[in-house]
């Protein structure tokens, strides 16, 4: 044991230590690779420790049952008029469109922001649908919250009300900033305010024909 | 160029906040005795649990709810929903158990050596601070999942403020701040368990260190290696603190993950001790656990309670039996002018000592034991037992036993500057000589 | 001698960590309950046990902790098929295991409301379980008629009984001092000194006591996996963990001697 320490009567050895080294550079290598690998094996530690504690901030599994889909009976809808489904808590907005109000999609393109909806503010089975922007023409199924900072938009069917204007045939109106969607939830350019398209949230028709929110086409539940 | 702005920005920082300063202080020109041995890994053990246990604790908080309506719930929720929320709890509550151990280790590497002795008194006193605020700490987080445990463990710990003479009762329901243990007190003690005791934990902590650095740490030898310095005033027997030491407990807190998240992962229950039983059930104040035991590390303390009967001045057995728990805990405090030895380190005191410390370790392990299973009953099944003038007289009962040992407890710490003056020391050496 | 004394520690440390496990085992298996082996890698049980626990428990007994989402997750099958085997209300998948009965009616029948079973296996153990649910015996003095091994004057009835058949109490053997059974001197027949120490079937339920004693290791699994859904993600986990210790291990070791043999 006492090998390992000074003698005490070795008075010569004036070089405390820890301050012989550097005398050789294979040592300097050996010494700066360990300190390089251990160092990046450590930084690997501690990067693999962070990660439960961030994904701890993930929705829990309460969370995502209650974000999980929604399923929705359609075939009772009554044309023309709204009905709000909360999703993931966010209104989801299902419209029956009658003939006449889908006749209304067909001739604004000049007058739309993304008319082609090829910005991705919908899933991509959607995007292919054109003007409908939906999987079956009839249904039109948005998330009611205005692009630009999140208000809910007013369904607004009429044609030339007072407040919107003669050109208004029917669409979404957001009370905050004053944004014009389409019946599709395509944006007006011209109008202030929201840069894209209403987004469309993934969803699917049941074999039963029931509208499922929160799941798309093709997708299964884990 | 990267390397020459982060270097101005340092530079820039430094003329303001003296960090190389700091650093040089407490790292790379704080020289540490070169013999340091396998007992000088736990204080910074001690600190890396701290920092688990606060960060781990932290994250806890955002999903647990501190009333007696969710808080069981929310614990499950934890264990089940959240994403590692079952590691992030098993982290805490192993970590409790570790932060014990690592203490407790720490504490007897002190007993051993001296640590405590002049001119580092007030290092050791800050210590027990820590000590104590620990084991309030540790209390206060037991409560919080309000099982049956927490909820009876707290009843029992409590009521000993009812112990104290004439203001017992009225203290007893301020503690609580109800007429029993009841979502009001687990909330008070939620607060004080996040907040206040952490709080003075960390600040405690701080100063331990800075006053470790003051006086420089002692060594297994218990000699002052500031005394041969070399010419620059660098203690001859001395290694830079970084990097040597930081190397060195790189393999000593490596070495500790692994036995620690070996439990957090394969038993974290640890067979009942870390995690007992009936705290899965939640807590019902109509109906007391069978067999009520607190944590492991409170149970020599918690034997000493159990084992007193005595009424002295007509006040009852609970009262004396406090007294007894918390001068067990006082007498750690007066250490350093107990022990009046010549030498500071086991390795040159004589027998006497030695004898002590073993005793010491043996009485406070056997009442750990004690404190840890139900009161009646033989000491490990000896059924001693004799005819004595028309009475039988069993003196190996679980309760004499624990009586043993409480009177060594205190004998050990009461006659040290007794038999440390009187024994024989051997002379230590000028210089350290190995681990 | 450093090295030695490392050894020394290391084996200390290895007996300690052995130690808790023994203690934990000893007192698992005392008190006269019959052992069970858990294994939660066996899905098929898992599965099994579940299944037993919607048809005869659920009833009663909710598992409020747990989600039928996440049996899906871990018995690794399909989210839909969970739904069709398991559900039997109106829960969604993504919901929590809950029993129908109102406790104000469970009070009124059985004198308590129920437990929730979520965490019964932590709280009692595998083996008291196993050794409950096959103990209950016939007993014409209690409400429902039967009474229970381990737990006396149980209020809750057989609900197991058209499995297992209803037994009654028989005489049955005790140990000798030496470990063994008790065994009379001349004849060498076992001595039945215990007054219920034995069961006998008398009118046989759907399975055999073999089928049954594994239905309800089955049941008993399944218990234990819902305990702690978390237990077989730690195992897995555990040991990642561990193996990067070590090499993270070897390294530190290689600094620490690199460095320290400047030191003399």
């Amino acid at each position: 044991m006492a090998e390992h320490g000074h003698g005490g009567d070795e008075a010569a050895q004036s070089d405390h230590c820890g301050e012989s080294f550097h005398q050789d550079s294979t040592l300097d290598n050996r010494r700066r690779f360990l300190i390089a690998s251990t160092s990046a094996l450590g930084a690997v530690g501690v990067a693999g420790a962070a990660v439960p504690f961030i994904s701890s901030w993930q929705p829990n599994a309460s969370a995502r049952a209650a974000g999980a889909p929604t399923y929705f009976d359609v075939d009772s809808l009554v044309p023309e008029r709204i009905t709000v489904v909360e999703w993931r808590g966010k209104p989801i907005y299902v419209l029956r469109r009658s003939a006449a109000q889908l006749a209304t999609l067909e001739r604004l393109e000049e007058r739309l922001a993304d008319p082609l909806s090829t910005r991705p503010n919908q899933p991509d089975y959607i995007q292919g649908s054109g003007a409908v922007r939906s999987l079956r023409p009839e249904f039109l199924v948005l998330v009611a919250l205005c692009t630009h900072l999140g208000c809910a938009v007013k369904y607004r069917p009429e044609h030339a009300p007072e407040d919107l204007g003669p050109d208004w045939i029917g669409g979404f109106f957001c009370p905050c900033h004053g944004s014009h969607f389409d019946l599709s939830g395509r944006v007006f350019t011209g109008v202030p305010a929201a840069p894209n398209n209403l987004v469309v949230p993934p969803h699917r028709y049941e074999s039963d024909g029931s509208l499922t929110i929160g799941v798309s086409v093709g997708e299964v539940l884990s | 160029m990267l390397i020459r702005a982060l270097a101005a920005l340092r530079d820039w920082v430094d003329e303001r906040l003296p960090i190389q300063r700091a650093w040089d202080t407490h790292l790379a020109k704080y020289y540490a005795p070169k013999n340091f041995n396998f007992w000088y890994f736990f204080g910074v053990l001690s600190l890396l649990i701290l920092v688990l246990q606060l960060i781990t604790g932290i994250w806890l908080t955002m999903n647990y709810q501190p009333t007696a309506r969710d808080a069981f719930d929310s614990v499950e929720r934890i264990m089940r929903d959240v994403e590692f929320g079952w590691l992030i709890r098993y982290l805490h509550s192993t970590g409790a158990s570790a932060f014990f151990i690592v203490v407790y280790l720490h504490m007897f590497r002190g007993l051993l050596y001296g640590s405590y002795r002049k001119p580092r008194e007030l290092l050791w006193l800050i210590g027990m601070v820590i000590y104590v605020l620990l084991i309030a700490e540790g209390f206060l987080g037991y409560v919080l999942p309000w099982g049956q445990m927490s909820y009876w463990g707290a009843q029992v710990i409590v009521s000993l403020f009812g112990a104290i003479p004439v203001i017992g009762d009225s203290l007893l329901v301020w503690v609580r701040g109800d007429y029993l243990i009841s979502g009001i007190t687990l909330n008070s003690f939620f607060a004080l368990h996040v907040v206040l005791v952490p709080l003075m934990l960390v600040a405690m902590v701080f100063l331990h260190v800075l006053a470790l650095h003051e006086v420089g740490s002692l060594n297994p030898d218990g000699i002052e290696i500031k005394e041969h310095k070399d010419a620059q005033g660098v203690p001859l027997d001395g290694v830079p603190f970084h990097p040597y030491y930081t190397v060195h407990d790189i393999v000593g807190v490596t070495i500790f993950l692994m036995l620690f998240l070996s439990v957090v992962f394969f038993a974290p229950e640890m067979g009942g001790y870390f995690l007992e039983r009936a705290n899965f059930t939640p807590a019902n104040h109509l109906v007391t656990p069978d067999h009520i035991v607190p944590v492991w590390y409170y149970t020599p303390f918690y034997a000493m309670l159990r084992a007193t009967t005595i009424t002295w001045f007509d006040l009852d057995a609970k009262f004396w039996g406090a007294m007894i728990m918390l001068s067990a805990i006082v007498v750690l405090f007066l250490l350093p002018w107990l022990d009046r030895s010549p030498v500071k380190s086991m390795r040159y005191k004589g027998c006497m000592s030695r004898c002590a410390l073993s005793l010491f370790v043996v009485s406070f392990l056997l009442l750990g034991y004690l404190g840890s299973i139900p009161s009646g009953g033989y000491f490990l099944g000896i059924n001693l037992c004799w005819q004595s003038g028309g009475s039988t007289v069993c003196p190996m009962e679980n309760v004499d036993v624990a009586q043993y040992l409480t009177i060594t407890y205190f004998a050990i710490f009461l006659l040290m500057p007794w038999y440390t003056q009187r024994e024989r020391c051997s002379q230590p050496p000028e210089r350290v000589r190995g681990r | 001698m450093y090295s030695v004394r490392w050894q020394i520690f290391a084996a200390a440390l290895c007996c300690l960590w052995a130690m808790p496990s023994a203690v934990h085992a000893s007192v698992a298996g005392g008190a006269g309950l019959d052992v069970m082996a858990v294994d939660l890698h066996d899905r098929a049980s898992l599965q099994r046990g579940a299944a037993l626990y919607m048809n005869y428990c659920l009833g009663c007994h909710g598992l409020k902790y747990q989600r039928y989402q996440r049996l899906a997750e871990d018995f690794g099958v399909p989210e839909d098929l969970v739904a069709q085997q398991l559900i039997f209300d109106d829960s969604r998948v993504g919901g929590l295991i809950e029993t129908a009965m109102l406790p104000v009616r469970a009070a009124e029948w059985f004198g308590a409301s129920p437990p929730d079973l979520s965490l019964i296996a932590r709280v009692r153990g595998a083996d008291w379980l196993y050794t409950y649910l096959r103990g209950f015996y016939a007993d014409p003095s209690r409400p429902w008629g039967v009474n229970n091994k381990v737990f006396a004057d149980v209020g809750m009835p057989h609900a197991l009984l058209e499995l297992q058949g209803l037994q009654h109490c028989a005489p049955g053997s005790s140990l000798a001092p030496n470990g063994g059974v008790k065994r009379h001197p001349l004849t060498d027949e076992a001595i039945l000194d215990v007054p219920c120490g034995d069961f006998r079937i008398d009118s046989p339920g759907s399975l055999s006591v073999d089928e049954f004693d594994s239905a309800v290791h089955d049941l008993v699994n399944f218990l234990v996996y819902v305990s702690e859904p978390a237990a077989l993600q730690r195992y897995r986990l555990g040991i990642y963990v561990l193996l990067f210790l070590a090499a993270l291990l070897v390294l530190a070791l290689l600094l620490n001697r690199e460095y320290w043999k400047d030191v003399h």
